[in-house]
């Protein structure tokens, strides 16, 4: 193993540091802004401030300013463990590295196939997003998934790659799918094309946000719980409310940290499934064939 | 006035109570998805990864109509009584 430089170390501690601030941040930014509350309190994102625009007003919310320190917090991520790439694999963080980036070109390549391999990064951003989105509740902070907007931001932008892809043979090609397989069924078609979406940001916003509604209701019920079965003990004893202990951590387990995860790779997973569906390779590969003959034809007419 | 609120909000509860009877399709679509990959993972052992990713994924899909229900029943309770007693007090006048 070579010995590393002291500036070498100076800029790992700094990336280190740039992702632990963040996390610090946005802590103190809630315990800053956040009015204490008693018993159950099961609300939407705090609205920081509102800049007023000519249409709507913009309106910053939790959400958003934690979706954009997560974002930092994976921008140095990487930064780390890019930190220092040699060719002979010098240091560990360069095999992690390296085995996330095969896993998931391999995942690519599996679902989607080669013409999508520029998707990869892609891929692993949005599962790292939403990964450590839903998993920064286990600091205290609003997870950004269980809000509609941030996730339906994403639907969005997914639906447009699905779009650019259908596009791709043609707009009269598209606009011939939706009258597949009957005329008659253009309807169920359209509102098909706008389900995917809309279900892509419901499945995710509705896990994330039903597993925080659960951990609240069951830490509260514990709470009265143990104030009715332990009342009995003396002192400061009764105050404490000891059931609270431990029970809704278990709990936590699989509702913060399972399901975000889950929902993290079902996103990125459904994402790769919709793309490389909507992309119809053979027409394509027709078209491009005709344009080519298109083309040679011309030249020859030229000379 | 109170009994207009009254309704209001016993109905928001009722409602929020009545779409959840939508967890019930995947609850039962979940196990019998559970329920093969298990059978499947019994008769070909080696195939347990691919057949578990499987299960989650479908898993994940069926519990879409259930997740449906619950966004409807959240919006009941936490955002459908503000918006109903607003229109409440704005047709009828301040309490």
């Amino acid at each position: 193993m070579k010995k590393t430089s002291l500036r070498f170390r100076i800029v790992d501690a700094f990336y280190i540091a740039m992702m632990i601030i963040p996390f610090i941040a946005g802590i103190v930014l809630k315990v800053l802004t956040k009015p204490a509350s008693e018993g159950i309190n099961i609300t939407g994102a705090q609205i920081y401030f509102t800049i007023p625009m000519p249409l709507q007003d913009f309106i910053v919310t939790e959400s958003q300013i934690n979706s954009l320190l997560v974002t930092v917090v994976i921008l140095f991520f990487c930064l780390f463990m890019t930190h220092g790439l040699t060719e002979k694999c010098e240091l560990k963080r360069q095999h992690f590295a390296e085995l996330i980036v095969e896993k998931v070109d391999g995942m690519v390549n599996e679902n989607m196939g080669e013409y999508f391999m520029a998707f990869s990064p892609f891929i692993i951003g949005m599962m790292a997003l939403s990964g450590v989105s839903s998993l920064i509740t286990l600091f205290g902070l609003y997870p950004p998934t269980s809000d509609i907007n941030i996730v339906g931001g994403w639907a969005v932008l997914v639906f447009i790659l699905i779009t650019y892809y259908k596009m791709k043979c043609g707009p009269i090609n598209y606009l011939k799918s939706f009258t597949q397989p009957v005329a008659l069924l253009t309807p169920i078609n359209l509102i098909g094309e706008i389900a995917t979406p809309v279900s892509m940001a419901f499945r995710h916003y509705g896990n994330v946000l039903s597993g925080s509604v659960i951990g609240v209701l069951i830490a509260t019920a514990l709470g009265s719980l143990s104030s009715k079965l332990l009342g009995w003990l003396p002192g400061f004893l009764a105050d404490i409310p000891l059931l609270q202990v431990g029970i809704p951590a278990v709990l936590s387990l699989y509702f913060d940290i399972f399901s975000g995860l889950l929902q993290a790779f079902i996103f990125a997973m459904l994402t790769m499934m919709y793309v490389a569906g909507a992309f119809d390779a053979d027409t394509y590969r027709k078209i491009m064939e005709k344009k080519k003959a298109k083309k040679v034809k011309k030249h020859a007419g030229v000379e | 006035m109170e009994l207009a609120l009254g309704i209001i909000l016993g109905c928001c509860a009722l409602g929020a109570g009545l779409a959840m009877i939508a967890g019930i399709g995947p609850g039962i679509g979940e196990g019998n998805a559970v329920a093969s990959a298990c059978e499947a993972i019994a008769r070909q052992p080696e195939s347990k990864g691919s057949v578990t990713t499987t299960m989650l994924m479908g898993c994940a899909i069926a519990e879409t109509t259930g997740l449906y229900a619950l966004v409807i029943a959240i919006l009941l309770i936490f955002v459908a009584p503000n918006i109903l007693v607003d229109i409440l007090v704005s047709t009828i006048g301040a309490l």
